[in-house]
């Protein structure tokens, strides 16, 4: 449980941290709050010789409430997700799940960029995300881009970020009024991740369907979302039944977190269907 | 003086002595950080130590690369096999008559298995230079089953090839052990043979770990010009650990001090030797320089002592109106690759005879074969007297299994076995005189405490409106009544590694009137120093925050068999009031002489001899010490101060009656500890919030047993459990609301009464948490289903008894 040697830098602006990321290539990397990546090199099963730690740009930071769009800065923790009041109100989804993830010491230190960019299928944030529709700003040498968080994950750990691309900023629409939301989780204890969750948006004749930890990537489902909104619960649950596909694990074999996906899943639903208005 | 003022209670409590709520005197530094675990220990010049496992279950070690490593710069050394060889140290002897490798000599025979040793100037680079060490292996078939490895044609420990006589009697193939016998097998045969109704079940105690906070460690510190050892340790038994290195390593013992610092929990893992002890030793006789090993989380999991791991094969004989006639038992113990069970000498499978629990079985036999495995060695009491709970688990499952043949109450069942009050002191079927008890008092105040009869209606309700498609929430209600056997023990029976096992303690009073103990033992956060300054306080007269404790320096404390089996009160407690009972014997004739007159014609009075009759004339204690210091007392040494060391006459054999109630999700597995009530007997109560700590403490990891704490490995040996994350430790969320309750029925041997408490929320704990999921169940059919009940394996019951459609 001790990692190997690196070196630490910390840039205090988002180019000069890609400077390094360029300058170094695939021998770096970047850390946020360093609750996925420490356990992951105290493991030795990530070594690199440059870590890049973001706490020192500002402008990686901060959370902006508007009326359409909420945008998150990539190092806000989770904990700010949590106790920012202007966030619970316009999207009360964040908060609730936030509330789900590990423990508050992991929190104080873990953000939602880092949740996001890991590439973890057992991460929360990402199949919120996709529930909400956010889309994930990265910058890279050339330049910045937009990628849809639906469009982001590739398999385990690999996502549609470059190497030499940092993630800066994510935004989500704020949805409307009348909709609602729930995050269910099932897990085995306080700090760990999910056997299964459900994101759950429904209201106004559109719904929004995401689950995590139940294959490699987060998976949201056009077909389960269309079901929903069309109220057809049972079509909902058939739909992403077929489009996850769990591993057998510690948590249980595929037979039950197959169960157990349905399950949560239309606990998911009930919750916000008594949500929206 | 104030003295004359006060009445006798309030004398007695500025004592602050037996029975009184105490607060833990450990916790002050505890709570601000300051307690000095091992690894706080930095000594100048200090190396550290660290391991090359094996990533095989079963392999043999073809050879082993140093160079890369000791090219690194500040790597010291690399110690494998053939460098401990030469001086005999490649192999240990283990505290169940085996041998354990140190290093793999030849082969390693779990995951995890201590390959190479690393030494280096610092931490950073020990871990780095165990990379790059390259061992080649070639693997071999592993076994992982017990069952299985007692038909295969391989050959786990080549090294007892040929050798069919064991530490324990006959081998009977080349991965067995031992086989141990207790009772009557012929009896209980024909008892089965006989009874009206017989119910025979398979129950497994799956394998589990302590995981202590705190994991294993030591600091080895040679020095050479003085020629003495001084070895730090997370040591659950300091002065057996010096006997053991003196033994292993040819130092004198007086050369050898062994300190146990503060520790982190024990729980068991922490009685046994381990590779890390005698390496660094080693490397520090070696090099001339302290030398530091501390495994780290997933080692202590994967390579420590392990837990449980038992088949108990079970039949239980009865009449139809319930009365049992017989019990018999067949367990297979899967031991791992070495049997390094820390039991005394002649019980090979502890106590676990003590399987008749409560009730008043005539008849009864136990046989237990040992097994070697692919598997971490271990097998230790895991908060638990030797293979207690493991006992109490299968005599509360097979109650119940009987319960539902005879379609009885499982209460009641209990109630009409329940070995009566006046049949103590009771001689066993297996063999035990049980001291002390009154299991139907503490039953009945039991289910009373939580309306049984109103949970049982309200269970039946939910029932009916599961069926009816109300809710998917099953209720179920837990029941337990263990007996536990505890305090090893008689020096007659009970030895470790020949060192019989009574235990000390030393007491001196200053002049002043306050005073030192100290004890063979060693705290782990049970609170001796709390607690045994109060058995002093009761016993002499002088205010328990008066009194030091010390343990766990063998160069100070009186040698003792330190603490685990719950044994540190009713060994080292008697000891500590009998050492006390000695002073007072002189202080009697101190106050005597004192007050002119004869020895005869004074009294013990809370906190001074008085002169019978005239309650006016006395001597405090404190007075007393003084005078043992300054005065010229015809007939007298001067000081005071005494010793005892206690050879315990019996076992004590604390009880209890722990209920839980539990509602169970059906379609996720989730459960919810709704009420758990414990009430424990443990005879005199010594410190009634230390004894309300330990019960919450102990119920709440045998909620983690009977839940989801698990090692388990795959077919090919490895560990899935291997970090917290796997390995279920409860936290606060997790851990329900407790409700504690006593009887109280002393020990009638003991010298304050005293029966032990530590240890009996984790015996009782895990049937009664395991009983309420059976219970819940009980009622669609279930019979039997193994721990630990986490989700997926509740989900699986409730899904073979059809109930998810
Ligand atoms: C005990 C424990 C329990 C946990 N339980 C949960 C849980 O239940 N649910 C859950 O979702 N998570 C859980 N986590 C993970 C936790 O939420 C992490 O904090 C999170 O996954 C990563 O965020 P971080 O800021 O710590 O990122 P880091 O660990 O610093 O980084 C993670 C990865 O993302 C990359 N990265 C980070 N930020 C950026 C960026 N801005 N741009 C590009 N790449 C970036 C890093 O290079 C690294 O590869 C748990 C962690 C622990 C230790």
């Amino acid at each position: 449980m001790i990692p190997a040697g690196f070196e630490y830098h910390r840039p205090g602006d988002i180019a000069s941290a890609i400077g390094i990321l360029q300058e170094y290539g695939d021998e770096a990397r970047v850390i946020a709050g360093g609750h996925s990546l420490i356990p992951m090199m105290k493991l030795r099963m990530a070594e690199m010789g440059h870590l890049v730690d973001l706490q020192a740009i500002e402008e990686l930071k901060g959370i902006e409430v508007g009326p359409d769009t909420v945008t998150l800065g990539a190092m806000v923790t989770q904990h700010e997700l949590i106790t920012h009041s202007g966030l619970a109100e316009a999207i009360p989804l964040i908060r609730e799940a936030a509330l789900q993830i590990a423990d508050p010491q992991v929190r104080y230190m873990g953000t939602v960029g880092g949740n996001v960019a890991n590439g973890d299928p057992g991460n929360d944030m990402p199949g919120l995300m996709q529930c909400l529709n956010a889309s994930f700003e990265l910058s890279g040498p050339d330049g910045n881009r937009t990628v849809a968080a639906r469009d982001f994950y590739e398999a385990a750990y690999f996502t549609a970020r470059e190497d030499e691309e940092i993630l800066i900023r994510i935004s989500i629409p704020v949805p409307g009024a009348g909709v609602g939301q729930a995050y269910q989780k099932q897990k085995r204890k306080i700090g760990d991740y999910a056997t299964a969750a459900a994101a759950v948006m429904v209201g106004n004749g559109q719904a929004s369907v995401a689950m995590t930890n139940l294959a490699d990537t987060p998976i949201w489902s056009d077909e389960a979302s269309t079901a929903l909104a069309g109220g057809d619960v049972e079509g909902c649950v058939a739909a992403m039944l077929d489009a996850i596909d769990p591993v057998a694990d510690n948590r249980g074999p595929v037979e039950f977190k197959k169960h157990v996906a349905a399950v949560v899943l239309r606990r998911a639903i009930d919750r916000a269907q008594s949500r929206a208005g | 003086m104030t003295d004359q003022t006060l009445t006798p209670e309030e004398r007695a409590a500025n004592l602050k002595g037996m029975g009184c709520a105490r607060k833990r005197v450990e916790d002050v530094r505890f709570t601000q950080g300051k307690g000095n675990y091992v690894d706080d220990i930095k000594l100048d010049g200090m190396l550290f130590g660290d391991f090359v496992r094996s990533p095989y279950a079963h392999a043999r070690v073809v050879s082993v690369n140093k160079e890369a490593a000791l090219a690194l710069p500040g790597v010291i050394a690399v110690l494998t096999a053939e460098d401990l060889s030469p001086l005999g140290l490649h192999w240990m002897p283990t505290l169940a008559g085996d041998k354990q490798m140190v290093l793999a000599d030849g082969k390693v025979l779990f995951q995890g298995q201590e390959v190479a040793y690393v030494v280096a100037e610092d931490r950073y680079v020990a871990a780095d230079a165990v990379e790059l060490v390259e061992v080649e292996y070639e693997e071999l078939p592993v076994i992982t089953d017990p069952f299985e490895s007692l038909k295969s044609d391989v050959v786990l420990r080549e090294d007892l090839e040929g050798q069919t006589e064991g530490a324990h009697g006959p081998r009977k193939h080349h991965n067995h052990i031992f086989t141990w016998e207790q009772g009557d097998k012929d009896a209980t045969e024909s008892v089965l043979a006989e009874a009206d109704v017989v119910a025979e079940e398979m129950i497994y105690y799956h394998r589990t770990h302590p995981c202590p906070l705190e994991t294993c460690g030591c600091v080895a510190s040679m020095d050479k010009v003085t020629g003495k050892l001084t070895l730090y340790g997370t040591f659950q038994a300091p002065h057996a650990i010096r006997t053991v290195v003196s033994l292993i390593s040819g130092l004198a013992e007086h050369n050898i001090r062994v300190i146990s610092p503060d520790i982190g929990g024990g729980f068991g893992n922490k009685v046994g030797a381990y590779a890390g002890y005698v390496c660094s030793v080693v490397a520090s006789i070696v090099t001339g320089k302290p030398v530091k090993w501390v495994e780290d989380r997933m080692e202590n999991l994967m390579s420590t002592a392990f837990a449980r791991d038992y088949w108990m094969q079970g039949k239980i004989a009865a009449t139809k109106d319930g009365k049992i006639t017989g019990l018999w038992c067949h367990t297979t113990a899967d031991h791992g690759g070495f049997d390094a069970c820390a039991d005394p000498t002649k019980f090979p499978a502890g106590f676990m005879n003590i399987c008749t629990g409560s009730y008043d079985i005539p008849t009864a036999y136990l046989a237990v074969d040992g097994v070697y495995t692919n598997k971490a060695p271990g097998g230790v009491a895991y908060r638990c007297s030797f293979r207690v709970t493991e006992a109490a688990y299968f005599i509360e499952r097979m109650i119940e299994v009987l319960a539902i043949k005879l379609n009885m109450d499982a209460a009641e069942l209990r109630r009409i076995n329940f070995i009566r009050k006046d049949q103590f002191p009771y001689q066993s079927a297996l063999g035990w005189e049980y001291d002390s008890g009154d299991y139907h008092t503490a039953w009945d105040k039991a289910l009373k405490a939580v309306n049984y009869e109103g949970l049982r209606a309200e269970q039946a309700q939910r029932i009916a409106d599961f069926k009816a498609g109300k809710t998917r929430k099953l209720l179920g209600i837990g029941l337990t009544h263990f007996t536990e056997i505890v305090g090893a023990g008689p020096v007659k029976n009970c030895d470790i590694l020949g060192l019989g096992m009574f235990d000390s303690c030393e007491i001196r009073i200053h002049p002043t009137g306050s005073a030192i103990a100290r004890l063979g033992t060693i705290s782990q956060g049970q609170g001796h120093a709390t607690t045994f300054a109060q058995i002093i306080a009761s016993e002499i007269g002088l205010p328990a925050d008066d009194i030091t404790l010390e343990e766990g320096d063998t160069d100070t404390a009186p040698y003792g068999l330190g603490t685990y089996g719950s044994r540190s009160t009713p060994v080292a407690g008697a000891a500590t009031a009998m050492a006390a009972r000695k002073i007072r014997a002189k202080a009697q004739m101190i106050a005597a002489y004192l007050l002119e007159v004869h020895d005869n014609d004074v009294e013990w009075d809370v906190d001074r001899f008085a002169v019978k009759g005239a309650p006016e004339r006395f001597k405090t204690m404190k007075e007393i010490a003084f005078a043992a210091y300054n005065q010229a007392i015809p007939g007298l040494e001067p000081g005071l101060e005494a010793v005892s060391y206690y050879d315990p006459p019996n076992m004590t054999y604390p009880f209890g009656a722990y209920i839980c109630v539990m509602e169970i999700d059906v379609d996720t597995g989730e459960w919810e500890v709704r009420q758990f009530y414990a009430l424990d007997d443990c005879g005199t109560r010594i410190n009634p919030m230390i004894i309300e700590g330990q019960v919450h403490g102990g119920v709440t990891e045998a909620l983690a047993i009977a839940m989801g704490q698990e090692i388990a490995y795959d077919d090919m040996g490895n560990v899935k459990t291997g970090t917290l994350m796997d390995f279920f430790l409860p936290t606060a969320w997790e851990t329900p609301n407790y409700t504690t309750d006593h009887t109280v029925t002393p020990s009638p041997h003991h010298p304050i009464g005293a029966k032990g408490v530590g240890e009996s929320p984790n015996v009782g704990g895990v049937p009664a948490f395991s009983n309420a999921v059976h219970d819940a169940f009980r009622h669609f059919g279930l019979v039997q289903s193994h721990m630990p009940h986490d989700h997926w394996r509740i989900w699986k019951i409730a899904n073979g008894l059809g109930m998810h459609g």
